[in-house]
């Protein structure tokens, strides 16, 4: 047994040896399919059942790493594949499957996996809209981005502001943002604008250990670290790609104020993910006779036990990030009613959305001309219905989905909104800018108090727990946001309704 | 407890590669780098509060993946940052056992700067190997 392991694991170091050598390479097979979409066909590598395609620019495309090419390749082998392996011009290196990746599978012969999901399970963003001007917010900046410091806990071993018993946390993850109205921590409206009226149906607390429920009791309402955040930002004039529509967006003033944040599901999510991807590893060969070519990949027939339990699971983490990020707003109206002396009603802080990035759904797909219902897995990518699809508010049906793509902290940050002709990405989007430098290289290259020194001249005030985490969010270790979300616009999986210029930030 | 952080193998997070001349001090220089991502100078955590961990598995690579999991679990659930005291790992029938006394102290921003919290071990290129001159582990930590 220990020689056959050793062996295996030779024959990964060969793999990322030759990984670090053609770090930037494309694969010669990839063919261009139009100027956005670029495809690998099934030929380019053993056990593929579909193609593989990336969505970007020429520009984007050459900058993916490789990783991008490997993964969503693999990923292109895992039974019951529908289409195409897809991934985002905002792709890059993730494990499994890319960061960017999309993939879906038939419920009846295909397989779930924490891979396709990611670890942070429902890490995504939410947008909150005030009717202040930059005017008005430029004199208070300070004092309201070190009160949102102060109260919005972030960081390694933060813990939020709710005291819960086990018991009371297993009924909020069943029941996610609607557990929030019932305590008085929501306004009715917050439930209709976020993805699934905020919460995943079929969530079920006996599918989750005890460990995860210890690791993330006492974390509601705390933001993480790494690229979790929390914004002020302006949306200017010059920056209105579409006035209509971001008009019924609701933003109707001049350098309009809003808030902006990204986090997930936090040690909870991160266990649930942790201890299904080792039971799948168990099952998966001498139970289901499936084989992958990333133990990261590991997965399970979607209709199985173990499946079942981890769709289950997986939806409890997915309803405590709604919840994480309902807390968050609760706090957020707070820190603007007492800064302003005003009412968050009066101050008119109400969601434009909130979008999941790391689930798989169950959703109704066009396939062939015929619907058919699939398990759509997305990781780092955004849902982005078209207009007068089902699921979305009715406010929301004549624009389509708003699409918040959160960039650098330097740099900006977008709302889109979903289009009619994205359904051959299951109306699919990219998430956030994606990165392009290690976080390692990062913080060699900026010092934090430089970086929060500069962009203080800039405008933009930040506060972060770490001078480190700061360093390593430095704007040009992303891609160029433009790029991104131009690219989308050009696949026809989202249009650009507006750009929002940071002004303030608070990180972990 | 030789280790080093690989800047050509993740992006969006960290990756590491750690050494030992036997089994248990790889874990423990993995162990190391683990907790060295979530705060700077490890070497200053106290020993105040003492954790006995025990573990099996059929492989020894899996081994390593729970046992770093455990660093991440006391981080989160009991604010607890530590580092291995003793550690004694057997090869049986049924694949190995670890037996590890672990202590430090719990989560002080001020007492120790902060770094990146980590979500996660992935198994992604995840791999624990003989080298000439003793073991090599190489994991990519979810940030």
């Amino acid at each position: 047994m220990m020689l056959r392991a050793i062996f295996f694991f030779c024959c990964e170091s060969m793999t990322i040896k030759a990984a670090r050598e053609k770090r930037m390479a494309q694969p010669s097979a990839l063919k261009k399919v139009s100027d956005t979409i670029w495809e690998l066909p099934k030929s380019y590598k053993a056990g593929m059942l579909v193609p593989a395609r990336v969505y970007a620019t020429e520009k984007l495309i050459k900058e993916m790493d490789d990783g991008v090419f490997e993964q969503v390749s693999n990923v292109a082998c895992l039974p019951g594949i529908v289409n195409y392996a897809m991934c985002m011009p905002d792709g890059h290196w993730g494990y499994g499957f890319p960061i960017g990746g999309v993939a879906a599978m038939d419920p009846e012969k295909g397989v779930i996996s924490p891979g396709g999901i990611g670890f942070d399970i429902n890490c995504g963003m939410r947008l909150v809209r005030t009717n202040l001007t930059y005017d008005e917010v430029k004199p208070r900046l300070k004092e309201l981005v070190d009160a949102m410091f102060y109260r919005i806990p972030s960081g390694v071993g933060s813990t939020g502001m709710l005291r819960l018993s086990h018991d009371e946390f297993r009924t909020m993850t069943e029941e996610g943002s609607r557990w929030c109205l019932k305590k008085g921590y929501a306004w009715s409206e917050d439930i209709e604008f976020t993805e699934e009226q905020g919460c995943f149906k079929g969530a079920k607390a006996s599918k989750v250990s005890q460990r995860a429920i210890e690791r993330g009791f006492d974390q509601v309402g705390t933001l993480g670290s790494g690229n979790h955040y929390c914004e002020i930002q302006v949306a200017k004039p010059e920056n209105v790609f579409d006035a209509e529509c971001a008009r019924a967006f609701g933003f109707t003033l001049p350098d309009q104020v809003a808030i902006m944040f990204h986090c997930g599901s936090r040690g909870f999510g991160h266990q649930v993910a942790t201890d299904y991807l080792q039971l799948f590893l168990k099952v998966m060969e001498s139970k289901y006779n499936i084989k992958v070519l990333d133990r990261e990949l590991s997965c399970a027939p979607f209709n199985s036990p173990e499946g079942q339990a981890y769709f289950a699971a997986m939806k409890c983490a997915a309803n405590m990030a709604f919840v994480n990020r309902q807390m968050i707003l609760h706090a957020l109206r707070q820190v603007f009613s007492e800064v302003f002396r005003r009412s968050p009603e009066d101050l008119g802080m109400s969601m434009v959305y909130d979008v999941t990035h790391n689930t798989a759904k169950l959703e109704t797909h066009i396939v062939k001309g015929k619907p058919r219902e699939l398990l759509v897995h997305r990781k780092g990518a955004t849902r982005a219905y078209g207009p007068g699809m089902e699921g979305l508010p009715a406010k929301y049906r004549e624009t389509g989905q708003p699409v918040i793509i959160g960039g650098s902290m330097e740099t900006g940050s977008y709302l889109l909104a979903g289009l009619s002709t994205g359904g051959e990405a299951f109306y699919t989007t990219a998430h956030g800018s994606g990165r392009t430098m290690s976080r390692h290289q990062a913080k060699k290259m900026y010092r934090g108090t430089k970086l929060q020194h500069d962009m203080e001249e800039r405008g933009i005030y930040v506060r972060s727990v770490t001078w480190g985490g700061l360093a390593e969010e430095a704007g040009a270790a992303y891609k160029q946001i433009d790029e991104v979300v131009e690219a989308t616009e050009l696949a026809g999986l989202s249009k650009r309704v507006l750009k929002l210029t940071p002004i303030g930030n608070i990180k972990g | 407890m030789p280790y080093r952080y690989l800047d050509e193998i993740a992006t969006a997070d960290v990756a590491f590669e750690a050494t030992g001349k036997d089994l248990e001090e790889v874990f423990a220089s993995a162990a190391e780098a683990t907790t060295h991502v979530m705060i700077e100078e490890p070497e200053r955590l106290e020993r105040k509060q003492k954790v006995d961990v025990k573990l099996s598995n059929e492989k020894a690579d899996m081994l390593l993946f729970n046992f770093l999991g455990e660093f991440i679990y006391y981080k989160d659930a009991k604010k607890l940052l530590l580092r291995v005291d003793e550690i004694r790992i057997t090869e049986g029938d049924s694949g190995y056992s670890l037996e590890a006394a672990l202590s430090g102290e719990e989560l002080d921003p001020k007492k120790h700067p902060l770094g990146a919290d980590v979500k996660a071990v992935t198994l992604h290129m995840f791999r624990l190997e003989r080298t000439q001159e003793g073991w090599r582990a190489t994991a990519i930590l979810d940030i």
